[in-house]
């Protein structure tokens, strides 16, 4: 109250009003902005200067210009990692995706100890993920494994999962997806959440089934936070490090190396600085174009749903 | 109550069953492997609860592998970190907030996208050159990479949704920034400190990429540990078990007893760094 009341002495003792404006905001900034610059920006731009040298140590560091860059199209290794990370990428946006979105129309309903079960299915993507990689490895294990036991329960044969090439992103994915399931459902949940109850009352009166309720009004509606998720998950698969390399190195042979793990080998066992600088830089750009891609995708059902709706 | 109504409750039960379980499923697994011996751990078909405990599987790991000094170097890194990145963000956060600085939120998200390794790259070779790799110093700056984004994207959140009128009084009132930042907006923002807080606490504590590159043998973070576990020292399954658990059980209390802040936390910015 004393807030409205001030004001009005101070005009009343005939003081003139000065013009009050705002602090500068500037000191709360700067000891973080030294921070983001020493620990964030100055990596950036020194991985994009050291691409551009021939640096490996114990050897004078030479210029080399694009030659890090050029090098990347040629080297098989680089051009099978990042087709085993688009793959990886690809199945570990979609499994989540869906699943995250059954878990999320379920977790919407109300029902006893929601947010106690709600905090049970965030386990896996809080926990440790080099612990629970490794009792994924013991899971995994061929003879002793839980896994191939539940299979024989149900009649499926025995696989060899993380220890077969032809398995082996697919045996990780289904970590991830273990993993990152709940992420999604947190989102998708938050959208359901922020839904209007007119479209559903509506739809009841008109005698739509659940499924037809669910297509024609709640997917529409929960599509940009889909998209959210879509992309926080793009991000995070494609730079999945700590799963891949506890399980399997990105072995067998080199069948799960994605370009995070290859990436860590050039710079870390190899020590080719320069050429896994430059693998970083292209690295990043490919994360922004999926990126790109994916913002490119929105716009454009965004022009679908208003052409189709004109 | 109408049978349809019973019958769309127990499938409603049913539903979070499933959905629940693999979850729930898996770490009673893991404890179950933790407190078994070798013999329960390879017998066919498995057995979840043996007839003897093997309690001397988390003895063996405190015991041995130095667990202790790895849990005091967890600590040291994700305390400071956390820390570091608390007395640095939360100012930040509200002056970006205040300023209605937008633009400057793009850093973080960019920081957001990069690869871990792409900081790992260029700071290992500044801390060899300073000489600091035999100490913890380099991983507690390195994870300020997680910490600091995290804690200065929540707290910007946080300080755009906290009432203006009580700080421009107290301002008109004569108060300085500074003052207004210590005794009005602060203590509103305590909520928001907590989800900035525990998550930073949780994505630093589980991070790994960093220690594998800068710990050596004595100053090894607990994900480094276990890892090194798996490859050198143990081959049997009850006390990598245990260890595992051990490394993540602060981790998962932390998210069963904060689950509320955490999913306030992830919704808002959905930020993890690395």
């Amino acid at each position: 109250m004393s807030t409205i009341a001030e004001p009005a002495e101070i005009a009343a003792d005939g003081e003139p009003q000065r013009e009050w404006r705002p602090p500068s905001y500037w000191p709360f900034v700067i000891p973080a902005l030294i921070v983001v610059l020493g620990v964030i920006i100055f990596p950036w731009l020194f991985t994009i200067w050291m691409s551009l040298h021939e640096w490996k140590v114990g050897s004078p560091t030479v210029f080399v210009g694009l030659s890090n860059y050029l090098r990347l199209p040629s080297d098989p290794r680089f051009v099978e990692s990042v087709g085993h990370t688009l793959v990886y990428t690809a199945l570990s946006v979609l499994l989540p995706l869906l699943l995250g979105t059954l878990a999320a129309v379920v977790f919407h309903a109300r029902f006893p100890l929601r947010g106690f079960l709600r905090g049970l299915f965030i386990l896996p993507m809080m926990a440790t993920p080099v612990a629970i990689a490794l009792v994924w490895t013991m899971m995994f294990h061929p003879q002793l494994g839980i896994l191939n036991y539940l299979l024989s329960l149900v009649g499926l044969p025995a696989q060899l999962w993380v220890f077969h090439p032809a398995t082996v992103i697919p045996s990780l994915v289904l970590v991830e997806t273990w993993q990152w399931t709940p992420l999604v459902m947190l989102i998708v949940l938050g959208g359901l959440a922020a839904i209007p109850a007119e479209p559903y009352e509506s739809a009841e009166i008109d005698g739509a089934n659940m499924w037809q309720v669910f297509r024609y009004i709640t997917l529409p509606l929960i599509t940009p936070f889909l998209f959210i998720a879509a992309m926080i998950r793009m991000i995070d698969a494609v730079k999945s490090f700590d799963i891949i390399f506890a399980i399997t190195q990105g072995g067998p042979g080199s069948a799960s190396e994605t370009i995070n793990l290859y990436l860590y080998s050039v710079a870390f066992i190899y020590y080719d600085i320069g050429y896994a600088s430059a693998i970083a830089v292209v690295f990043f750009a490919l994360i922004v174009a999926l990126a790109a891609v994916l913002l490119y995708l929105r716009a454009r059902m965004q022009w679908n749903e208003i052409g189709s709706g004109a | 109550m109408s049978a349809r109504q019973i019958l769309g409750k127990i499938g409603l039960g049913f539903a979070v069953l499933v959905i629940v379980s693999p979850a729930v499923l898996f770490f009673l697994w893991m404890a179950s492997l933790s407190i078994k011996f070798e013999v329960d751990n390879a017998a066919y078909p498995p057995v979840f609860i043996p007839e003897h405990f093997a309690w001397k599987n988390y003895a063996d790991v405190l015991a041995s592998n130095r667990f202790l000094t790895y849990f005091v170097n967890s600590l040291l890194v994700t305390g400071t970190a956390t820390l570091l990145a608390m007395l640095v963000g939360v100012p930040a956060g509200y002056g970006i907030a205040r300023m209605a600085a937008h633009k400057s939120a793009i850093v973080i998200l960019i920081a957001r996208i990069t690869p871990g390794l792409s900081y790992l790259i260029p700071l290992f070779l500044v801390f060899q050159w300073l000489g600091l790799l035999g100490s913890l110093w380099p991983q507690i700056v390195i994870h300020l990479v997680v910490t600091v984004p995290i804690v200065i994207w929540i707290m910007i959140g946080y300080f755009e949704t906290t009432p203006l009128e009580l700080e421009e009084a107290a301002l008109i009132d004569g108060a300085t920034s500074w003052q207004v930042f210590r005794h009005v907006a602060l203590p509103i923002a305590r909520p928001g400190m907590a989800v900035a807080f525990i998550l930073a606490v949780i994505f630093s504590w589980n991070n790994f990429v960093f220690g594998i590159v800068l710990a050596g043998r004595e100053t090894r973070t607990l994900p480094v540990a276990v890892y090194n576990m798996i490859s050198f020292d143990q081959l049997s399954w009850g006390p990598l078990a245990a260890a595992a658990l051990m490394v993540t059980l602060p981790v998962l209390l932390l998210t069963v007893f904060a689950q509320r802040q955490i999913v306030a936390g992830l919704t808002a910015g959905a930020v993890k760094g690395g």
